[in-house]
């Protein structure tokens, strides 16, 4: 048992508060790269919901469109009923292997560039740049007294921070409802309260993660930085200290004193100034590393400055620098990157979303499915025959309403009619609406002779009337008391 | 073990002390906002223990200071739904029922009240699926004693069946041919004989023909001279194949000597009108209902004086 006293005693460290990261502002290719992969999701991600799609009268005309309320997700030319789950199944299921074929290729590029987690914090570390200054000026008003220039400066910060965390919420609602349509409705105070509520949580953990939280959801509450983590190996990329050529730091001037005994790193920092994470690249691979490559720019900056050859730090395999260690050339690239591995999980990558793209080619648009009715099993009639019944279900999923032509097969003397019909006009076919994109219920009696085998198996057919080629069959059953009484 | 406590040289934290084949454990602090999440739902547990219903008693828990229970839950719940549906309710009320077919909505909403309603009230005796048993009506089939349209089913239902207090309900009684001595056992068996041959079960027979002229004398003020029954006073037709209370020998027997005397309760003074209009929509669209005589053929007076007859 811990002695309550140990929580309370600040020489035992059992909790610790967060270090604040303040990274300096740094340019250079990758950081440039970072600002377009930005740019590119941010604009994905805002924009997605406006694309329009038309989808002729009877279906939303909006792209990309999760339709909760009537459990419909549409994505462009494709329109996912709830019984084709397993699409997005095979999607995410895709999903993960591109991440690991990604990380197995070229490591945590997930982590560093198009995170979301990495995006928005890179957003709001440039917000806090713009407003509180850089790197040092953020320590100095970190360690200032309150007064009014640190309470304006961080009252504009967070308001500036809750503004983009609340157009995050606000953006991600357009993907579950008609996005002009949801903005009206929100700002007018018509949209359900689960749009509100929804926007309300994401603001609230935007501005908590992106704000505050940042490196600390990488390192303790994400599961990916472990998982891929074990999926690296020593052929994936990562971002590397080259120790061997950096060590023993020294100074310019050292160096420049005792030429020979120091290695090409001058310990300028500038590689922890620039970290995200505040990590230190220099101890190694490390959980903290999202690979963002901010190192990488800062130090060629250096090196640059002070005649060095830059990539003291740069991307590479642990397999390269080891090579490189021994004085050795790297192995190719292109070896690197096509080896069975990745070539393994490019392969099934592909298989599953070529076999999604055929299942989605060659789905029916037409479906029935019948079932007997238990409580009764059967009916007898006053004329001697017997009548079951079947809750029929019609799936129209074309976006059109059709006449659809219900059929039986085999059933001797069987005449079948259904709730919206009667015994006098039965027959072996009955021909219902069926609505546009919908289900459609029908109770169908099929009555047949009184005798003939307790349970006797047939068909109900389905066809759409505009096109013979759109049929879906269900086998099913009648049923019959024994003979006698 | 906790000897072996060192401080770990490349991290610089502390181990726990644990050994196992070299591999060691090291202590790294928790992060704070951990430790304040943890406390933050400790507060929030005495939050919710004061508010809701949290600490168990003798006889139930503490009340909570919302007064929240899922007995209240259930019955607002209940309460809403039921200002949702009172709309239909009154306009099932105020349709008439010979036009409730013209406006299917109306007519699936009821059928779907009066499925529940069914479950509630009608299961005991005419059960689950509504196939009935033995002397208890199957009201899937399509044989009625009282008629099988929308309008003879609410009326059955309103006024139920064999009320002795009340004038309006459908009544109907065989007499006790056996017991009351009308007729003797071996007249009665004739008599079984030629019912069976009616309904096909047995072949012609001197009994039968025996029974033919016994019938002619006792059974056709009722059943008619056809034996295809009346609805008027609710005697069945005796030619079809399916029979309240069956058509083996001793059923038939059993019916002609002492008579039947099923009763259902009648809904009408127990039930809304609303909930009973959906009932009878649910029985008749379970396979087995009639169709209306056309409404065109109704003059709009008798309309109203049937309507006014119908009320309970």
């Amino acid at each position: 048992m811990t002695n309550p006293k140990d929580i309370l005693d600040p020489q035992l460290k059992l909790y610790e508060s967060r270090k604040n990261v303040y990274p300096k502002a740094v340019d250079g290719k990758f950081r440039r790269l970072k600002w377009v992969i930005m740019a590119i999701t941010l604009a994905i991600y805002y924009i997605t919901p406006w694309i329009r799609w038309d989808r002729g009268p009877y279906a939303p005309n909006q792209a990309v469109l999760v339709d909760l309320a009537n459990r419909r997700f549409y994505m462009f030319g494709i329109e996912i009923w709830p019984h084709e789950f397993y699409y997005v199944a095979g999607m995410l299921v895709m999903a993960g292997i591109g991440l690991f074929l990604v990380t197995s290729a070229v490591g945590r590029a997930w982590c560093g560039y198009s995170c979301p987690q990495t995006v928005w914090t890179d957003l709001f570390q440039h917000v806090e740049r713009y407003i509180d200054g850089d790197r040092n000026a953020q320590f100095r008003l970190q360690d200032a007294p309150w007064g009014p220039k640190k309470i304006g400066k961080r009252a504009l910060k967070w308001s500036v921070w809750l503004f983009i965390a609340f157009w995050t919420g606000g953006a991600w609602i357009m993907y579950f409802a008609d996005a002009p349509t949801l903005v009206v409705d929100f700002w007018s105070g018509n949209a359900a309260f689960v749009a509100y509520a929804t926007v309300g949580v994401l603001t609230l953990t935007t501005f908590i993660f992106g704000g505050f939280m940042r490196e600390q959801v990488c390192i303790y509450m994400c599961p990916w930085p472990r998982i891929q983590t074990a999926m690296m190996d020593e052929k994936s990329l990562t971002v590397t200290y080259k120790d061997w050529r950096g060590e023993p730091r020294g100074s310019v001037k050292k160096a420049e004193a005792q030429p020979g005994s120091f290695g090409d790193c001058i310990d300028c920092n500038q590689c922890v100034a620039v970290c995200p994470t505040g990590i230190d690249i220099r101890e190694g691979p490390q959980i903290g590393c999202i690979t963002c490559a901010l190192c990488i720019d800062a130090c060629d900056k250096v090196m640059e400055q002070v005649g060095r050859p830059r990539g003291l730090i740069d991307y590479a395999t642990l397999e390269d620098a080891d090579l490189e260690k021994a004085g050795q050339p790297h192995n190719p690239i292109l070896k690197t990157l096509f080896r069975p591995r990745t070539i393994v999980y490019t392969a099934i990558w592909g298989a599953i979303g070529l076999a999604m793209l055929f299942a989605l080619g060659n789905r029916t648009r037409i479906d029935i499915s019948a079932n007997h009715d238990r409580n009764p099993v059967y009916v007898q009639l006053a004329d001697g025959h017997v009548r079951n019944s079947y809750t029929v279900n019609l799936r129209n999923m074309e976006n059109r309403p059709r006449d659809m032509i219900v059929g039986m097969t085999a059933l001797e003397g069987g005449v079948m009619w259904s709730n919206a019909g009667s015994r006098d006009g039965a027959g072996q076919t009955l021909v219902t609406k069926v609505p546009a994109d919908s289900v459609a219920r029908l109770r169908v009696y099929v009555a047949a002779p009184g005798v003939g085998p307790t349970r006797e198996d047939f068909a109900l057919t389905v066809t759409a009337s505009d096109d013979p080629e759109a049929k879906d069959v269900d086998e099913i059953f009648f049923e019959r008391p024994e003979t006698g009484e | 073990m906790s000897e072996k406590k060192r401080i770990d040289e490349p991290t610089g934290t502390e181990t726990v002390g644990h050994e196992w084949d070299g591999i060691e454990e090291l202590d790294t602090p928790m992060p704070r906002w951990w430790l304040l999440t943890l406390y933050a739902t400790i507060i929030w547990a005495i939050g919710y223990v004061i508010v809701y219903p949290a600490i168990p008693l003798l006889n139930s828990a503490t009340e909570g200071v919302f007064g929240w229970s899922s007995r209240g839950d259930y019955a607002m719940q209940v309460a809403e739904r039921q200002k949702e549906l009172e709309p239909i309710r009154q306009a099932l009320v105020s349709t008439d029922i010979r036009k409730l077919n013209g406006s299917p909505e109306l007519m699936q909403q009821a059928v779907e009240g009066g499925r529940s309603a069914f479950k509630v009230h009608c299961v005991q005796c005419h059960g689950s699926g509504a196939a009935g048993s033995k002397g208890y009506p199957n009201l899937n089939d399509d044989d009625w004693l009282w008629g099988g349209d929308l309008e003879a089913i609410e009326y059955t239902l309103i006024h139920g069946i064999r009320n002795p207090d009340h004038d309006k309900t459908r009544f109907s009684q065989m007499p006790a041919f056996g017991r009351d001595g009308i007729l003797q056992s071996n007249e009665i068996q004739d008599l079984v004989s030629y019912v069976r041959l009616l309904s096909g079960r047995e072949k012609q027979s001197t009994a039968a023909r025996r029974g033919a002229a016994l019938f002619e004398a006792n059974c056709t003020v009722c059943h008619g001279p056809d034996a295809k029954g009346n609805r008027e006073l609710g005697a069945p037709n005796l030619t079809d194949a399916i029979s309240l209370y069956g058509l083996d020998r001793a059923a038939l027997t059993e019916t002609i000597t002492n008579a039947r005397y099923g009763v259902m309760p009648r809904w009408g003074q127990r039930l809304d009108p609303a909930t009973i209009r959906m009932l009878a929509a649910y029985v008749h669209s379970l396979g087995g209902g009639e169709t209306l005589p056309a409404l065109e053929d109704i003059q709009e007076d008798t309309l109203d004086q049937v309507a006014t007859n119908d009320q309970p």
